[in-house]
């Protein structure tokens, strides 16, 4: 018998981490699910990759700080190889010309460099930040609430939240909301003075959106990465042993125990519809497969648009799909060194973590401008990884990678990526000079990958790790649009379960989980 | 002649440059005819257009629909231009009936529906060709009609400006076509259309119309619209044509039982109170609706509100005692409990009946027809008089003519 002949209970589309979540936790439910990934390995853009030869690296997410723990608990994954000790979270190392600053530990238990006056503001701050991100966190393992037809269990769920918000004490409720949708250099503005600690602020609350930090609402990226947590510490940060293709592993072999069945290299061409009810799909090579429920995990435009086409759903709908904001701001970077980069001033420790270049607010928001013009930064931004001296399988022995996310790269670069990659590189290489000197002559490859690249090689519609723009109108029950924020679409039996929906992208699981668990509870 | 309001023009570059304020409405390309027959100067706005309620006698127009032939200018009727290889698909996905039913050469009333399956504008649809069409609308939805060609191939244009319209209705109507030389157009079955040829253009005529009677629309390109009105005219001389204006073909409509969007439903981007928006089933339009078809706008919305019992609305004809008109009278159950709406109502000579089109909540005039009451006020001598009169919900059209669908039609 051929799995053609077979009635699956569930296909999925897209074996990304979120794919694999949706299918092992559906799968766990007794359900049969046949999950499609389009490439020959799964793990989507948490792949680890050789990108020169003897150098692997992970693919475009290389620190995870957000698993939700519900996922680690529901898949087991530590049973199937994930391990997160207390050891392995790395510090965050603002470099700067005047010398680094460090938050060890979660997000800056202590932080070092700073002067006393500063570490006791930040001690404070930062005491704020995760208290007002705990707020929100609830949501992130929810469906947002459904205004208009709200269950019982949604109600309680909001109402938990308004007794979050009550707990916080009038003051601090008050100032929950007021600061809400600031944008985050205000915020800094009111409360640090040290530069390199408020560019290293700024620098995490854009990351990965087209925001600088003046730009209203960019405060919510902040919440949104310490919403996340790791290892039970909200704010903490690991860079995974054999990169983050480790974390998907784990996922894949929870998947298989739960008798996921993975068919690699076969994307599908279209979803089918039959009187508003997706009943299969159709690969690329023709082949159709029928099941109760249709998972895409794959991004939500590309769903909609391009897999049940536009055709099977209302104008309306596919409008406000044709509006998802997704172009990407973001590059990823790798690089084959011959031996470790020394950065000025730092020590073993800072190495194996998490290094910025945001030297200033400032500085953050000069790298965004020309992307709102179609330019890339001429100084940009950066958050740099060196995950061989973490686990040195990873390069020859005695060399080195470099991972970086580089800031800012509009998806649509107006000279084009053809002509403006070899620029983008230089002042990328230009700026890793100033703080590991002598980086530059060791360099035996590079790769960089535009947004234009990430779209290509991850199937990701303009290069948007997060499938779509994470700001405050693509968020909760507006993402990926109003009205369908709840994973199921106006076709029956088809859910949505990638970053592109609620609560959004990183290595969370979130969107699947709670994807799974939708289409679980639907049926029970 | 006429005498428009004119604004004294200013020397100032700026003020010229917006001139379009002086045109206080747009006449149609029959508007010279028209003004000159427009003896009562009494015009309206329809769609931005300078239209007539009446042009020399509302009573006597009306009897020219039913007694002899009338002649209503419908340019200002909003009017696509659809084409393509998909257009078939486009259209049976933007609107409510089936599209692929529809032969080339034919005409159908259809409706078209926004996603939460309220109602947008009904209209009808002209097949031209196997690629073809005509949409004609009270209102505008070019963005809507775009945005639903994403993906189609398929063109959309308005073609409001460029193509003029005649209504010609009444009983005499067949007769006039055939002596103005329009051969083959006793061919034309009830909603037939088909090409003819008109002054070194085409003209399009189809069986249709707003009446409830025998009768033809013609569409001609803009600038053949007077040369056909002149045709008509002198064709129809000694079978009593007579232009007519808006009021009477309005009371012809009513008796066919017809409805007009705005008048008597809310379009839903019209609807400001979400109370007003209407689903297909609340407005008499639910036979439109075929679920088996493939998918279309508004699907989803209206097959959940069936099956979970949300329709709220019906739109119901009535029969109301005694010969006051009851336009825009309150309806009530058992004399007291308000249950809805009057929108159009006349004591209708052809039928001889006091009728209205009204809206009311359900179960009212769904499956509670009995005991319904309207409150009408009758000004006399500067009082009203108040009058409780009762209505019963009765089936629609009002009046059935055979000559609408008599083939061959008679000559008159």
């Amino acid at each position: 018998m051929t799995s053609s002949d077979l009635n699956w209970d569930a296909i999925v589309i897209g074996g990304g981490h979120n794919g694999l979540v949706a299918a092992a936790t559906l799968a766990k439910s007794g359900r049969k699910v046949l999950l499609l990934e389009a490439g020959n390995e799964v793990g989507g853009a948490a792949r680890t990759e050789e990108f020169a030869p003897g150098f692997r690296v992970s693919a475009v997410a290389h620190l995870l700080n957000r698993l939700h723990p519900d996922v680690v608990k529901t898949l087991e994954l530590e049973r199937h190889g994930l391990t997160i000790e207390r050891g392995d979270f790395v510090p965050s190392v603002a470099l700067s010309k005047d010398g680094p600053l460090t938050l060890h530990d979660a997000y800056g238990e202590v932080l070092t460099g700073a002067s006393p006056a500063e570490q006791s503001a930040w001690k404070e701050l930062r005491a704020q930040l995760l208290r007002y991100a705990g707020v929100l966190k609830p949501f992130l393992s929810r469906r947002p609430p459904d205004l208009g037809n709200m269950s019982l269990a949604e109600m309680t769920g909001l109402g938990q939240t308004a007794l979050a918000l009550k707990r916080l004490g009038k003051e601090d409720m008050r100032d929950f909301l007021r600061v809400l949708l600031m944008n985050v250099y205000d915020l800094l503005d009111e409360q640090l003075s040290d530069d390199r600690l408020k560019g290293l602020l700024a620098f995490d609350a854009t990351l990965g959106s087209h925001l600088g930090p003046r730009s209203p609402t960019s405060l919510l990226g902040l919440y949104y990465r310490l919403a996340g947590e790791i290892g039970g510490l909200a704010g903490a940060q690991v860079q995974p042993k054999g990169g983050m293709g480790a974390v998907v592993a784990a996922i894949r072999a929870a998947a298989e125990k739960a008798g996921v069945s993975i068919r690699h290299a076969s994307p599908v061409a279209r979803v089918i519809v039959e009187k508003g009810r997706a009943v299969g799909v159709v690969t690329q090579t023709g082949e159709t497969l029928r099941a109760k429920t249709v998972v895409s995990a794959v991004n939500p435009a590309t769903t909609i648009l391009d897999l049940v086409g536009p055709r099977e759903v209302d104008t309306g709908f596919v409008r406000k799909v044709k509006n998802i904001r997704m172009k990407g701001d973001a590059a990823k970077l790798h690089l084959a060194l011959d031996r470790p980069p020394q950065f000025t001033g730092v020590d073993a420790a800072g190495h194996k973590g998490r290094l910025v270049i945001a030297p200033s607010p400032d500085h953050v928001e000069r790298a965004f401008n020309p992307s709102k013009y179609g330019e890339f930064s001429p100084e940009p931004v950066m958050e740099i990884t060196l995950p061989s001296l973490v686990d040195p399988s990873l390069a020859p022995p005695g060399a080195c990678v470099l991972s970086a996310v580089v800031q800012y790269a509009p998806y649509a670069l107006k000279e084009g990526w053809t002509a403006g990659k070899p620029k983008f590189l230089k002042a990328i290489m230009g700026e890793l000079e100033a703080y590991a000197p002598g980086i530059g002559a060791t360099v035996r490859h590079a790769e960089l990958l535009t947004p234009a690249d990430i779209e290509a090689r991850y199937r990701m519609p303009g290069g948007h790790w997060h499938h779509g723009e994470l700001q405050a109108d693509q968020m909760l029950m507006s993402r990926p649009v109003s009205g369908w924020s709840g994973y199921d679409t106006p076709l029956e039996g088809l859910f949505l379960a990638g970053a592109g929906s609620h609560p959004g992208g990183g290595i969370s699981g979130a969107p699947g989980l709670n994807a799974a668990r939708r289409i679980i509870a639907m049926r029970a | 002649m006429n005498h428009h309001p004119t604004i004294k023009p200013s020397t100032d570059a700026r003020t010229a440059a917006q001139s379009h304020f002086r045109t206080l409405r747009l006449g149609t390309p029959f508007q010279p005819r028209i003004d000159a027959l427009g003896l009562k100067q009494d015009w309206y706005s329809w769609a931005g257009y300078r239209a007539p309620h009446s042009l020399w006698d509302e009573e006597l127009e009306y009897f020219a629909i039913r007694s002899q032939a009338a002649l209503f200018d419908i340019s200002p009727m909003t009017k696509y231009r659809i084409e393509g290889p998909d257009a078939e698909a486009y259209l049976d996905r933007v609107t409510l009936r089936d599209v692929t039913k529809l032969k080339p050469g034919r005409v159908h009333y259809t409706a078209w529906c926004d996603d939460e399956g309220f109602v947008l504008d009904d209209g009808t649809l002209f097949r031209l060709s196997p690629t073809r069409f005509r949409l004609c609308s009270q209102e505008r939805h070019l963005p809507w009609l775009l945005d639903s060609a994403f993906r189609y191939d398929v063109t959309v244009e308005e073609e409001t400006e460029a193509v003029a319209g005649l209504a010609l209705q009444g009983p005499t109507s067949f007769a006039i076509l055939r002596d103005a030389g329009f051969a083959g157009v006793e061919r034309l079955k009830v909603f037939d259309l088909a090409e003819f040829a008109h002054d070194g253009a085409t003209v399009t005529i189809s069986r249709t119309g707003f009446t409830g009677d025998l009768g033809y629309e013609l569409f001609v390109p803009a600038d053949k619209a007077l040369s056909l009105w002149d045709r008509l005219m002198t064709a129809g001389e000694l079978r009593g044509i007579r232009a007519i204006g808006y009021t009477a073909l309005n009371r012809a409509r009513l008796e066919a039982g017809l409805i007009v969007a705005n008048a008597d439903f809310t379009t839903s981007e019209h609807a400001i109170r979400t109370d007003h928006l209407r689903m297909p089933d609340e407005i008499g339009l639910g036979f439109m609706i075929d679920p088996d078809k493939g998918h279309f706008n508004g699907r989803r919305a209206i097959l959940e509100a069936r099956a979970r019992k949300k329709l709220r609305h019906v739109l119901v004809g009535l029969e109301i005692e005694g010969n006051i008109p009851a336009e825009h009278a309150i309806v009530y159950y058992r004399k007291s409990q308000e249950v809805g709406l009057v929108s159009a109502a006349m004591w209708s000579p052809m039928a001889k009946r006091n009728i209205a089109l009204a809206s009311l909540q359900r179960p009212y005039g769904d499956t509670i027809v009995d005991d319904l009451w309207v409150e009408i006020y009758a000004m006399r001598e500067l009082q009203y008089q108040k009058l409780m009169k009762k209505a019963k919900a009765v089936p629609r059209p009002f009046i059935k003519l055979d000559r609408r669908t008599a083939n061959l039609p008679a000559d008159f």
